[in-house]
């Protein structure tokens, strides 16, 4: 006759191994990012409302105000952040410090799946029983997680992290990094992105997480000659969703066919370098982004 | 998962892990008092949502390397996305060992190389030979890599 048998918790005599190891995975993120002041996600509810533009041009447009800025591309179906950073150099590594970050010509310290992958490839993973689906989560998380801990991103003043859009991401981040200091919403006056965005923001609201504020892009269309803006949606989808958040509206951007065509040709630091309204306007964003003086 | 010695009432211990190659998993525990063995294998399926997760069933063996999980698992990594890293550390690399390691893919390249050099620190070993390269993946379960 078989014996009773102890159960799973009765049986204790020796720790299962894998929640060590989860927690210890977890715990190197914690120690890269020591020496980082502070860590904002870019969050946007639907994609192509420019929230990847609008990152990297607050990365550089910090990096050219001489603070250490690191960006860390979190959507990696969708990586842009290289290509409109003029970013596509090899990676250097050092087995004991971690993967150097990419550098833009501002010194914007990047990383992005961009980097891993040749032109134009997928990002696709290893799947040898054809159920990706079952993993793909985790899969991605912990990419993420490794370009947090296995980057060397040395001493930032602000990482700023461009998460793929989506209504979970800012949770995802957050859940990741506990000790994320805010967030910046990116949406365009539509209905349908300011619904997704208004998603993310009650989700973010419910983890008391601080919102440092939001950006109506697309508001209108500049007129080259006098500068005019002509509204592109008949909705006021930023000062809706503002007032009803309670959040700051920090800027409402016109679309802007030069900043477009310079982060299609990774030269967003030449354009910032001309200088105009909207490159004060995206300093002034990147000023919540990250508060304080230039660095001596 | 735990492993009881159901004879003597004891936690079996982890004892070694093997990756044949063909996506499964046989890890071996022993009973710490009567020395039986059991041997738990797992389908492709089940292996593939553990290594997902970054872990090792039975522990690490060495520490985790830059990008570990990324490198392993992504299909389409860039043979241009790292550039050769220059020797470093205290294990010398003989030009057969060179030689070999040079036909590992260059998206996982920096990667195998540290996971020898933290094998061959672990044991006090000088220089890394074919060998000793031989000898680590099969102590590592390396031989699906
Ligand atoms: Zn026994």
């Amino acid at each position: 006759m078989t014996p009773k048998i102890r159960t799973y918790h009765e049986v204790d005599e020796i720790e299962s191994s894998l929640p060590g190891q989860v927690a210890e995975a977890e715990g190197r993120v914690g120690a890269r990012l020591a020496s980082v002041e502070r860590i904002v996600g870019v969050m946007s509810g639907k994609g192509g409302v420019g929230k990847s533009l609008m990152s990297a041009a607050i990365a550089a447009s910090l990096a050219r105000a001489g603070r250490r800025v690191g960006l860390l591309d979190a959507d990696l179906n969708g990586p842009s952040a290289a290509r409109m950073l003029g970013i596509s150099a090899p990676l250097r590594e050092d087995e004991a410090c971690g993967v150097e970050p990419a550098r833009s010509a501002s010194g914007v310290r990047l990383m992005s799946m961009a980097l891993l992958l040749d032109h134009d490839a997928a990002l696709r993973w290893k799947d040898p029983v054809d159920a990706g689906f079952v993993w793909r989560g985790v899969q991605e998380r912990e990419a993420v997680r490794q370009f947090f801990a296995d980057v060397d991103w040395g001493a930032l003043d602000v990482l700023i992290v461009d998460l793929p859009p989506g209504t979970q991401r800012l949770a995802e981040l957050h859940g990741l990094v506990p000790d994320l200091d805010g967030a910046v919403a990116v949406t365009i006056p539509g209905r349908a992105s300011v619904d997704a965005v208004a998603r993310s923001l009650d989700l973010a609201r419910s983890r008391g997480l601080p919102l440092l504020g939001l950006v109506e892009n697309m508001s209108g269309l500049a007129c080259d000659e006098c500068g005019a803006l002509t509204p592109l949606y008949e909705a006021e989808g930023g000062v809706d969703l503002a007032a009803r958040f309670d959040v700051e509206l920090i800027a409402r951007l016109p679309f802007d066919r030069r900043l477009a065509a310079a982060a299609d040709k990774g030269a967003i630091d030449e354009w910032l370098e001309g200088g105009g309204r909207l490159a004060e306007e995206i300093a002034r964003i990147a000023s919540r982004v990250a508060p304080g003086g230039e660095r001596p | 998962m735990k492993f009881l010695c159901v004879d003597c009432d004891r936690q079996m211990a982890f004892e070694e892990r093997e990756l044949p190659g063909d996506g499964t998993l046989a890890a071996v525990f022993r009973c710490p008092d009567c020395d039986r063995m059991t041997a738990m294998l797992t389908n492709p399926m089940e292996t593939q949502l553990v290594s997902s997760l970054g872990v090792q069933v039975g522990g690490r063996t060495v520490p985790a390397a830059n990008f570990e999980g990324i490198r392993s698992e992504v299909a389409t990594g860039s043979e241009e996305a790292f550039v050769e890293s220059p020797p470093s550390g205290p294990v010398r690399w003989n030009t057969d060992a060179v030689e070999r390691l040079s036909h590992v893919p260059s998206f996982v390249r920096g990667m195998v190389k540290k996971i020898y050099n933290e094998y061959a620190k672990e044991r006090g070993i000088e220089e890394m030979t074919p060998d000793i390269m031989d000898r680590a993946r099969s102590d590592l379960g390396l031989e699906g890599m």
